[in-house]
């Protein structure tokens, strides 16, 4: 099978949606003839013209709540926040208006708007360019939260994102894009809420969420040499969450440690460990364990930004920890 | 360009066309009485927002508009969806949140939609409807139609971050939208004089690049007329237009509410010696447009269809709680 970047798989992914659909629409700044800071739109200006690569004015909360408008009247707006932070100026909008519209008109308006963006810690990219966010969207009724960590799961999400009628948050994280990974030929689709075992072990579940799933598979590959065997999940989507799978994971092993770089209170780790206590408390042999960034804004210098996050050592470690417990 | 309110242009209105004026602002004004009754016999559970004294502005501008053009209004919203066409029947349901309202029971006063009939919604937020507004705009341009986009909202949103991104939208990408301001002279309790140094909102338009145009907004002919070339501008594809109508709010900002302490009874007082229905009965008569008997007519026929729509409401169902969580999503 070919193999493709993570960043150019998700982009094939819009120009077939593109190419199908011709309400679709995408904004942001910079993505109509540059191509996107993040190489989100390379090319499709060059097909598609201004008015379905709309570059906007620095005006997040416009752009927003005139994508809402537009989903509203027949049209499927892609916002290109490039960097997620930039999404706070628009929450109003976003949380009173895009994820109300259907429930308020009950059902007879739709929302099919894809809020993409890139989140994540790393490359010194300091606070405002840093922010993960996505409980604030999972937290709420009305938003899908999707996640991927590979380039075939970016492709056949966003694709199942652009097709539906609810809004989409679909967040990559940056430490992703130019990861390579097999992506066929052949059109798919990737249903919300299935999450994906990425590998199988008997003795610690890990629930790993982004750029964490290939830091947890790192830690995994380590402790196999040390005889300990271990479950990676990747949920894909956080809402809805699989929590099935989860559950089914940890009836296997009786243990689970949630590795997410977003902070851990009222977090993505917080809700599983809640639901899995609630669902599945006689299959755990230990408490529930998380592992998240330290509570603090991101810095900047590579010693203060590479302390505030999991990483190979401390997740294993972590693993260590919880099947001795 | 910036027209003074001065001396609106008085263009012949035929006298079907002056009759459904004044059916309407009078279908609007009837309605929200009632409703103003009901809420005080405790049959509206939640906020009342009347629109009593604004009847010109929904009524002439939506007059222009066809059943696929969209509006998006206010938290001061009764008369917009009445004026787009949601019938009073189902706005007084909504208001005494029965499964029948306009929102099934799951709005009142301040989110009524009606899709089917161009009725987007009404907002508890000020400024949001006027980036949306915007947005269906875009739909409309981006589709090829010639369908148009009004937001009606007040003098309290022009100095609220959305006007100002929403306008400019509109401007830089010449999309098919009205910005409808009724600038009532105060937001909520909070006068207009006293948060902008330049009180006049038509002249904002020359600053993003698009006609500007205040209006005596007590009268409906003056609101037809410059809507009619809004409107016109819009489906041409010749871009937006923001319109001014000057006009006020006679009863409280809601129902139940306090409302002295800032603005006196002499200004509530004369306003009402302006009032947009009674003015435009006596030009509608003195311009020998109407006679005294069409009127009368029109005044049962109203009375007639605000009764029935009471019963209606009264006598229809609640919303079943076990639908209270339905359509969050489009799919289960």
């Amino acid at each position: 099978m070919r193999e493709m970047t993570y960043t150019n798989a998700a982009r094939e992914g819009l120009a077939e949606e593109m190419a199908l659909d011709p309400t679709i629409f995408v904004v942001g700044e910079g993505i109509g003839e540059r191509g996107g800071n993040f190489n989100t739109t390379l090319g499709l200006y060059e097909q598609y013209g201004p008015e379905r690569l709309r570059d906007t004015p620095i005006a997040e909360r416009g752009f927003v709540g005139m994508c809402t408008g537009a989903a509203m009247t027949g049209t499927r707006p892609v916002v290109d926040f490039m960097f997620l932070d930039f999404i706070l100026d628009a929450l109003g909008e976003l949380i009173n208006q895009t994820a109300k519209i259907q429930y308020m008109s009950s059902g007879r308006l739709k929302m099919p708007i894809t809020l993409r963006g890139c989140i994540g810690i790393g490359g010194s990219a300091a606070t405002h360019h840093s922010g993960n966010y996505y409980p604030i969207f999972a937290h709420l009724p009305g938003f899908r939260v999707v996640i991927p960590t590979t380039p075939y799961d970016a492709k056949g999400l966003l694709k199942t994102a652009i097709r539906s009628d609810d809004p989409v948050l679909f967040l990559e994280h940056k430490s992703l894009l130019n990861t390579k990974g097999a992506v066929p030929e052949e059109e798919y689709f990737i249903p919300f809420g299935e999450a994906r075992v990425r590998r199988t072990g008997s003795d610690v579940s890990v629930v790993a969420v982004a750029s964490m799933v290939n830091k947890a598979l790192e830690a995994a590959e380590k402790l196999a040499d040390e005889g300990i065997s271990v479950e990676v999940i990747d949920p894909r989507t956080i809402a809805p969450l699989d929590m099935n799978t989860i559950l089914e994971s940890v009836h296997k092993t009786g243990r689970l440690l949630v590795v997410d770089e977003d902070y851990a209170p009222c977090g993505i780790g917080a809700e599983i460990a809640t639901q899995m206590m609630e669902q599945g408390f006689d299959d755990l042999d230990a408490p529930v364990r998380r592992m998240n960034a330290a509570f603090a804004p991101v810095p900047y210098s590579q010693p203060l930004e590479t302390a505030l996050v999991p990483n190979v050592e401390t997740i294993a470690t972590a693993i260590r920890n919880l099947r001795a417990e | 360009m910036t027209l003074d309110i001065a001396s609106p242009e008085r263009t012949a209105i035929a006298p079907d066309a002056a009759h459904a004026l004044y059916r309407e602002m009078l279908r609007i004004r009837r309605c929200e009485e009632q409703l103003v009754r009901s809420y005080a016999q405790g049959l509206i559970p939640g906020a009342c927002h009347t629109y009593i004294g604004e009847e010109a502005v929904a009524t002439g501008v939506c007059a222009h508009l066809r059943p696929d053009d969209t509006v998006l209004s206010t938290h001061r919203g009764h008369g917009h969806a009445l004026a787009k066409g949601v019938p009073a029947r189902e706005v007084i349901a909504e208001l005494f949140g029965r499964a029948t309202g306009c929102s099934q029971g799951r709005g009142g006063s301040m989110h009524l939609f009606k899709p089917e009939v161009g009725m987007l919604g009404t907002s508890g937020i000020v400024g949001p409807s006027i980036l949306m507004a915007t947005g269906a705009g875009y739909s409309f341009k981006l589709t090829r139609t010639d369908r148009v986009s009004v937001v009606f909202f007040g003098d309290g949103a022009v100095n609220n971050g959305a006007f100002h991104e929403g306008i400019n939208m509109a401007a830089i990408w010449n999309l098919p939208v009205i910005f409808v301001c009724e600038n009532n002279m105060y937001a909520t309790e909070v006068a207009f004089a006293s948060v902008a140094r330049n009180t006049n909102v038509a002249e904002r338009g020359y600053v993003y690049g698009l006609p500007g145009i205040a209006v005596d907004g007590n009268d409906v002919a003056a609101v037809y007329t410059a809507a009619g070339e809004a409107v016109r501008r819009a489906r041409a594809g010749e871009g937006p237009t923001l319109l001014e109508c000057r006009t006020y709010r006679t009863r409280a900002h809601s129902e139940g509410m306090r409302d002295v302490g800032y603005r006196t009874k002499e200004e509530v007082d004369e306003w009402k010696r302006r009032d947009p229905i009674e003015s435009y009965r006596t030009r509608l008569i003195a311009d020998e447009l109407a006679t005294d008997d069409d009127l009368r007519g029109i005044e049962d026929e109203i009375a007639a269809v605000i009764a029935e729509a009471l019963d209606f409401a009264t006598h229809s169902p609640w919303p079943d709680a076990a639908t209270a969580t339905a359509h969050v999503y489009s799919t289960t």
